[in-house]
């Protein structure tokens, strides 16, 4: 039985992490990149305005620091829950 | 050396490469047929998948949709990078802990049923089916514009070479390839970019020059003056932001889609372990970010220096402001016997006028004051990668390069779709349906068969493509995000989620959005058999309909979990397995 609940709590505490990892996905796509690009468009970086800049390069770079984040926590709660491969 | 025979050079020698690692990487069990023995490297694997992903789509033709569409084009960079995310966290490392070796196999067995199995074969068939006509065609164009020869000729050269490595080597060959592809792809990619980037801005990167300000001494930010020049020739502002809500909805139908491609979902099989397939993943998208963030500057730097070269842009309107026609660049000249560019002179003054002519008010000002009768210059949008070294004035060994990259970006994809396809036959349809009994040893020769016949008419449908080929991609997103997405990640998110709730939403999802498609685009895109026409006022909600897989994958999760709700929760072993695929070590 302890096998069990200790499965649920690595499966919520993955949840977690996924959760915190999608907030930032639709944050850089979807807010900076559409929903707020014409206000972000006021600021400039260098000759990008804001949003344009998120829509077309930011998100991206975000997306790939984000899947290696995922990778790296997701590893470490495999070790803390004792489910890692050897 | 003369260009054709460095181009015969370069293109031989991938070839060559191509056919040297099959002969390497010869398949001799189904494990490795399909999932190339579960024994690639996860860098490797990365690479690999970044080729199999990058379709011919995403070489020749994207940074022109960027070049001619400027933000809006954003929906493609967001939708098929974010989706990569989705695919990496929410589905890749639980399919490589389920460690069989297909997408449809998965479903069948989390939903205890055959016909969920055959109902996302059928799904898989039609996505990949449709993917590959394009592949086979951008082969065959790509060999008749480079190498001089008829379509034809390069379409089957590209079947040979297909054929080769793919039917000999399945995964394991497939994969050797695609790694040695997304070197030349991407070398071919960036080369031209660089140097453009240099000329124009003094930026070495690309990504950094599209930011920066122009080397001509006017003080002016490359895209500030991109707006201003396009402002003054009637088009829309190139970082102008219409229609948010479509490209909302296209980037998620686009990410949904491409979540539940089963073709790059299937290279997460073939790692070790679950660790590697997580960190795979992030090693795919940054291989891909690289092409994906130099595709919005090659866009932005070739609108750039194609409206340059035709318009003085300090000039606009003075009829010494236009370009002679008698006097247009090399690049021009050669473009124009592809007729992928060409000139009229409608107001013969022998000089070449590009603007907006849709734009009506600009139109009847043009033509009262600069004495414009009518925009000269047709550019089809896949120029702007394939001329760029022309453009740039790059040496020859480049225009090489990118005739072998473009080739490079297609083959790949295509082998990756074509064991997609014959997979899904051999292993889902005849040893998981039809004859569960058959050896390992027939198996495998069914998955050569399949794939022979894959091969076969895939090269037919690229010779004698539907009329429709354009759509058909939204179609294809539209169905990967409607019926397998939503599957899968239930499947995987949901320990209630059972058969009857998963095959109602596949069957709904797909039903709702094929109609939907076909309501504004007709009946299996024959034309005139729509139901309304295909414009704004008459979409529904104003969602277009190649938006609308992102609606269709929401009906498929409302459709499932209801009916899941009404019917019994599936049986015990099935939770376990749910709760198997959910932790990396093996209980």
């Amino acid at each position: 039985m302890e096998q069990r609940s200790n499965r649920a709590d690595y499966w919520r505490a993955n949840l977690k992490v996924l959760f915190g990892c999608l907030v930032v996905w639709f944050l850089v796509s979807y807010v900076f990149g559409i929903l707020l690009v014409d206000t972000l468009n006021q600021i400039s970086l260098g000759g990008y305005p804001l949003g344009f800049w998120f829509a077309q390069q930011g998100s991206i770079f975000t997306f790939v620091v984000l899947i290696f984040f995922y990778a790296w926590r997701m590893n470490a709660i495999d070790k803390k829950f004792g489910v890692a491969e050897d | 050396m003369e260009l054709q025979t460095l181009i015969y050079l370069v293109v031989g020698a991938t070839f060559l490469l191509y056919f040297i690692l099959a002969i390497v990487a010869r398949a001799g069990t189904t494990s490795e047929f399909y999932v190339a023995g579960k024994g690639i490297n996860p860098v490797a694997n990365g690479m690999a998948t970044a080729a199999d992903w990058m379709s011919a789509a995403s070489f020749i033709s994207m940074a022109g949709l960027i070049a001619f569409n400027g933000y809006s084009a954003s929906a493609y960079l967001m939708g098929w990078t974010g989706g990569y995310v989705l695919l990496a966290m929410l589905l890749a490392p639980y399919l490589r802990k389920f460690g069989k070796f297909t997408v449809p196999e998965f479903i069948g067995d989390r939903f205890y049923s055959n016909t969920a199995r055959v109902i996302a074969v059928i799904a898989l068939l039609v996505i990949s089916l449709t993917y590959v006509i394009g592949q086979m065609k951008g082969v065959g164009v790509a060999f008749s514009r480079f190498l001089e020869t008829s379509v034809e000729v390069g379409l089957f050269a590209g079947m040979g070479i297909v054929f080769v490595y793919a039917v000999l080597g399945g995964m394991k060959g497939i994969t050797y390839t695609q790694i040695a592809q997304y070197v030349i792809m991407i070398f071919a990619y960036t080369v031209p970019a660089i140097f453009i980037s240099l000329q124009l801005t003094g930026h070495f990167l690309p990504q950094t020059g599209t930011g920066a300000e122009l080397a001509d001494g006017s003080n002016q930010y490359l895209l500030q003056k991109l707006d201003m020049v396009l402002v003054d020739l009637g088009f829309a502002e190139y970082t102008g932001t219409p229609d948010l809500m479509n490209t909302f909805l296209l980037t998620l139908a686009l990410m949904i889609g491409t979540a539940g491609l089963p073709h790059v979902l299937v290279r997460f099989f073939t790692v070790p372990r679950v660790r590697d397939a997580r960190k795979s993943a992030g090693w795919t998208l940054l291989f891909i970010a690289i092409l994906y963030t130099t595709a919005p500057a090659v866009g932005a730097m070739a609108m750039w220096n194609t409206l340059k070269t035709v318009q003085d842009t300090d000039q606009i309107g003075s009829p010494e402001g236009n370009l002679l026609y008698a006097e247009r660049p090399e690049w021009m000249k050669s473009w124009e016997t592809t007729g992928l560019l060409s000139w009229e002179d409608k107001n013969g003054d022998g000089r070449i006028q590009y603007y907006n002519d849709k734009n009506e008010e600009f139109a009847a000002m043009a033509e009262e004051e600069y004495g414009w009768e009518g925009s000269e210059l047709t550019v089809d949008r896949d120029i702007m990668v394939l001329a760029n070294p022309e453009i740039a004035n790059l040496p020859n060994w480049v225009i090489a390069l990118i005739a072998a990259g473009g080739i490079a970006a297609a083959l790949s994809t295509a082998a990756g779709l074509l064991l997609a396809i014959s997979s899904a036959i051999s292993h889902d349809l005849l040893k998981g349906v039809i004859k569960p009994d058959i050896s390992e040893k027939g198996e495998l020769m069914a998955g050569r068969i399949a794939m022979t016949v894959a091969i076969i008419i895939a090269g037919y449908l690229g010779l004698n493509p539907p009329g429709f080929a354009a759509q058909v991609v939204a179609l294809a997103f539209g169905l990967a995000a409607s019926s397998l997405f939503p599957a899968l990640m239930m499947g995987i998110f949901s320990k209630r989620m059972n058969k009857q709730g998963a095959i109602a939403g596949m069957l709904a999802g797909l039903t709702i959005t094929l109609v939907y498609i076909f309501w504004y685009k007709g009946w299996f895109f024959i034309p005139g058999t729509n139901m309304l026409p295909d414009n704004a006022d008459n979409w529904l909600f104003g969602i277009n309909p190649t938006s609308f897989g992102a609606i269709g994958a929401a009906i498929n999760f409302i459709v499932a979990i209801i009916v899941a709700k009404m019917t019994t929760p599936p049986p015990h072993e099935i939770q376990e397995l749910v709760e198997d695929v959910r932790v990396p070590r093996a209980s």
